[in-house]
């Protein structure tokens, strides 16, 4: 036992204990119980090993060790692909496709997680070495609190307005309030629609979120959730019953046209608005140099 | 081979409405029309689009 394994086992501790911390199964399913969490556990558990090692190396003046952390660089993105493969094999599969755009966030989440766990190591053992046990776990918390806050964010109900509104036609068009969704020809199908179908229009609250919700990736996100969150009215084989959101060209408008199981207004509000703002499809219009004050 | 936006049938009361071109059928009422076409919607796996009121088409999406 050298003056070095208490700080690397307890540096180890912390990275996979803000691992676990930042590992939470929600109504998204994903990772999936016990496997799928074991694999982002253990793969926690290595990333903070490599986040350990480095405080110790650079005291006893190893600066090669520096390339250890390029090591880890090129193995968490290989977590990502892992990540973007096994989710895309999936989503054939889904009655309601997660999308692209929404794969891509979740991979690249699953990849910066690792970051965090190796910064959370590293810094809590460095402290520890350089002062004592008790500034090591004070660094630590305060290290898994920067984590969370760096890992949760935005919801769409910071940049929309959500109302509710009837799905109706106008012939065969399918309209949620004056947003054209698509056409149903038979009857039949046009009163199962009407008996199943909600209506929701998001007003974007400003220029930017006009542009953000626009993105067809963050539509089919909101259409993914609510579907997962609600239920789907739908079939392989049925076509026609399939969630939709417009666009209003006017203004930027996106009307939403889906088939829940729990017809709950108030849920279905509640679910879009926690919809993440998905990193990739964010737009920021009014940063381009001039535009400030036209949004 | 994946067929996007195709028209799969075209059923009409109204033989003046279709020449040819792709599966055309003909019905005598509009109840023959839409239960010829709930059938095709299921058998096709494409949506039914109404375009008139004598006249379905189904599409591949």
């Amino acid at each position: 036992m050298t003056e070095f394994t208490l700080p690397i086992a307890f540096g180890i501790f912390t990275g996979t204990f803000s691992r676990l911390l930042m590992l939470r199964t929600d109504y998204r399913q994903y990772p999936t119980y016990l496997h799928g969490k074991i694999i982002h556990v253990a793969l926690g558990f290595i990333a903070s090993g490599l986040g350990a090692v480095f405080g110790p190396a650079i005291i006893q003046e190893e600066f090669t060790a520096i390339t250890f952390l390029t090591v880890a660089a090129s193995q968490f993105r290989e977590v990502r692909n892992m990540e973007r493969n096994t989710l895309t094999e999936l989503d054939n599969y889904e009655l309601v496709t997660r999308g692209k755009t929404y794969i891509e966030g979740i991979a690249i989440a699953f990849e910066s997680r690792n970051y965090l766990v190796i910064l959370t190591a590293l810094v809590s053992t460095l402290a520890y070495l350089l002062f004592n046990v008790w500034i090591g776990i004070i660094v630590a918390i305060a290290s898994m609190i920067l984590s969370h806050y760096l890992m949760s964010g935005g919801k769409l109900k910071e940049i929309v307005d959500i109302e509710y509104v009837e799905p109706r036609f106008d012939g065969a068009g399918l309209y949620v309030d004056n947003i054209y969704i698509m056409n149903i020809g038979l009857p039949e199908r046009q009163k199962e629609v009407l008996r199943y179908g909600m209506g929701f229009i998001l007003k974007p609250k400003s220029f930017n979120a006009r542009a953000t919700i626009a993105n067809l990736g963050q539509r089919q996100a909101i259409l993914h959730d609510v579907s997962t969150a609600l239920g789907v009215y739908r079939d392989s084989g049925t076509p026609a019953l399939v969630p939709l959101a417009k666009r209003d060209l006017d203004d930027g408008r996106v009307g939403v046209f889906v088939l829940p199981q729990d017809r709950d207004i108030e849920k279905a509000i509640k679910v879009i608005g926690d919809v993440p703002t998905l990193e990739n499809a964010i737009r920021m219009s009014t940063e381009k140099v001039g535009m400030k004050n036209e949004s | 081979m994946n067929l996007e936006k195709y028209i799969l049938a075209v059923i009409t009361t109204n033989k003046n409405k279709v020449a040819a071109g792709t599966g055309v059928f003909y019905c005598d009422s509009k109840q023959e029309m839409e239960s010829v076409t709930a059938n095709l919607e299921a058998i096709l796996d494409g949506i039914a689009h109404g375009l008139s009121d004598e006249l379905y088409v189904i599409v591949k999406h």
